[in-house]
């Protein structure tokens, strides 16, 4: 299947893209997706292992598996606020 | 049990001066005499008189709150001033915190303020958080946040949460048991370094001004035990975009802080947790080698004529802003695949901002082989302090 991952904030600068295309074979599952996330983008590595990945609007355990046309969100996190 | 706080406006009264100011509140059926009562019987704690911190206190007070608590150690600086609107320009020098407390005062002299003049640590944070019935976090930094948040679990008070990043805002609310805590969504902190600061990222000022907002309206909505509060969800903001985008975050069961089986029952180390501790030290020296000099024996250097290469890894808006004459400009970034544009055999310094990013940049070069390297200490900040005192900071 095919899937297309929005990027937020740090992800979609070191990606320098807002959306990232990856294939995977069918039922496969979020942790399948972060790994060829790494392996595809490998700047985006260090930061994707403390992200977190949002399917079809709703944060994701590594284990859940992917509906077919799943809308997918990498979230990594913000730190900025205050200084 | 509810998701919202058990607060009773019983006792408290209203003068008709209050009643005048808070007029279009009462008017409306969801706040009333009632829930302006509630209101000022409400003790909000702040953490951080900042970008977040600016529109949340000028509001909070606004709209009434009893008693606001202001957590900084900060003073104001000409670069605050594009964002966080509770300082002036006459307040640049002062305590955060006086500032804010002026400006508080001015706008509702009703309202009480506390302030904590320190860094919130795992040794003052609970004191200081206990008295408040509500936290809004409005911290820049992530041992800041996580302490925040475990704090704010382990007292059982809401955490309401805001962060902010170029043109990318969060909120969320984190209410354990009811709804999730900030270490369900990211259990673990980004390793250092991967996620820029506002100071080295750069923010929209306008942003935190909204971000600040919705967290205001988080919280006076606590207070009144009205709406849906933004408890389970992460609300996204994209500035650029114009965009919106909400994200379901369930508790996580296994979450070491508000899980079923919780392993974190205390406040722990923060600065160790994020990695951060000794950040600023540059990389080992190793043998009789020392990998640091200072502006003014770089300027001696350069002053008597000696081959150096100075490189500046920061981004090139920054390089817009200042620069040392002479320095050649590699994004850190950019570096691992520009090492073939710089001679091995001349003494390269490294600088960036503040020394930082030039740490890492000097780390990178020596497992690449470089060998005559050396970090300028302080960066160009402490160049535009102490050398060159016409050079544009920020």
């Amino acid at each position: 299947m095919r899937l297309h991952v929005q990027l937020f904030a740090r992800a979609r600068e070191l990606a320098a893209t807002a959306t990232v295309v990856i294939d995977l074979p069918d039922a496969a599952c979020v942790s399948d997706l972060r790994h060829a996330l790494s392996t595809q983008h490998p700047q985006l590595a260090p930061l994707l292992q403390r992200s977190a990945l949002a399917v079809n609007g709703e944060f994701a355990d590594d284990t859940d598996s992917l509906p077919a046309n799943a809308e997918i969100a990498l979230l990594p996190p913000v730190s900025g606020g205050g200084e | 049990m509810s998701a919202t706080l058990e607060l009773t406006g019983d006792g408290i009264q209203l003068s008709p001066k209050e009643m005048s100011r808070y007029s279009r509140h009462l008017i409306m059926p969801e706040v009333g005499v009632d829930g302006q009562k509630k209101l000022k019987a409400a003790k909000v704690l702040l953490i951080g008189a900042g970008g977040l911190g600016a529109p949340l206190g000028l509001y909070l007070a606004a709209a009434g709150i009893g008693r606001i608590g202001l957590v900084d150690f900060d003073v104001v600086d000409f670069s605050n001033l594009q964002r966080q609107v509770i300082h002036g320009t006459p307040d640049v020098g002062r305590p955060k915190l006086h500032s804010a407390r002026d400006r508080i005062q001015a706008i509702n002299p009703e309202v009480v303020v506390d302030l904590y003049e320190t860094r919130l640590t795992a040794k003052n944070a609970i004191g200081i958080i206990e008295p408040y019935d509500l936290i809004i976090d409005g911290t820049d930094n992530f041992p800041t946040r996580y302490l925040t948040n475990d704090a704010s679990v382990l007292l059982g008070k809401p955490n309401v949460y805001g962060s902010i990043f170029r043109f990318d805002g969060q909120a969320s609310v984190f209410y354990p048991p009811h709804g999730p805590c900030y270490r369900c969504l990211y259990p673990e902190p980004p390793p250092p370094g991967e996620v820029p600061s506002c100071a080295e990222g750069g923010v929209l000022g306008i942003l935190p001004g909204l971000i600040g907002c919705i967290q205001a309206t988080e919280a006076v909505k606590l207070i009144l035990g009205r709406g849906s509060p933004l408890i389970g969800r992460l609300l996204l903001y994209d500035a650029l975009e114009m965009r919106f985008q909400e994200f379901k975050v369930r508790r996580n069961r296994n979450c070491p802080l508000c899980g079923d089986r919780p392993t974190i029952t205390k406040l722990i180390d923060y600065e160790e947790f994020c990695g951060v501790r000794g950040q600023e030290a540059p990389p080992a020296a190793t043998g009789a080698q020392t990998w640091e000099i200072t502006v003014e024996e770089l300027n001696t250097r350069v002053k008597n004529g000696e081959p150096v290469v100075i490189l500046d890894v920061r981004n090139p808006p920054e390089f817009e802003i200042c620069r040392i004459a002479g320095s050649v400009l590699i994004p850190l970034a950019e570096l691992p695949g520009r090492l073939g544009e710089l001679d091995r055999s001349k003494e390269i310094i490294v600088h960036c901002k503040s020394g930082m990013r030039s740490a890492r940049a000097v780390q990178f070069m020596r497992e690449q082989g470089f060998t005559r390297l050396k970090n300028l200490k302080g960066g160009i900040l402490a160049w535009a302090e102490r050398i060159d005192t016409e050079m544009a900071t920020y």
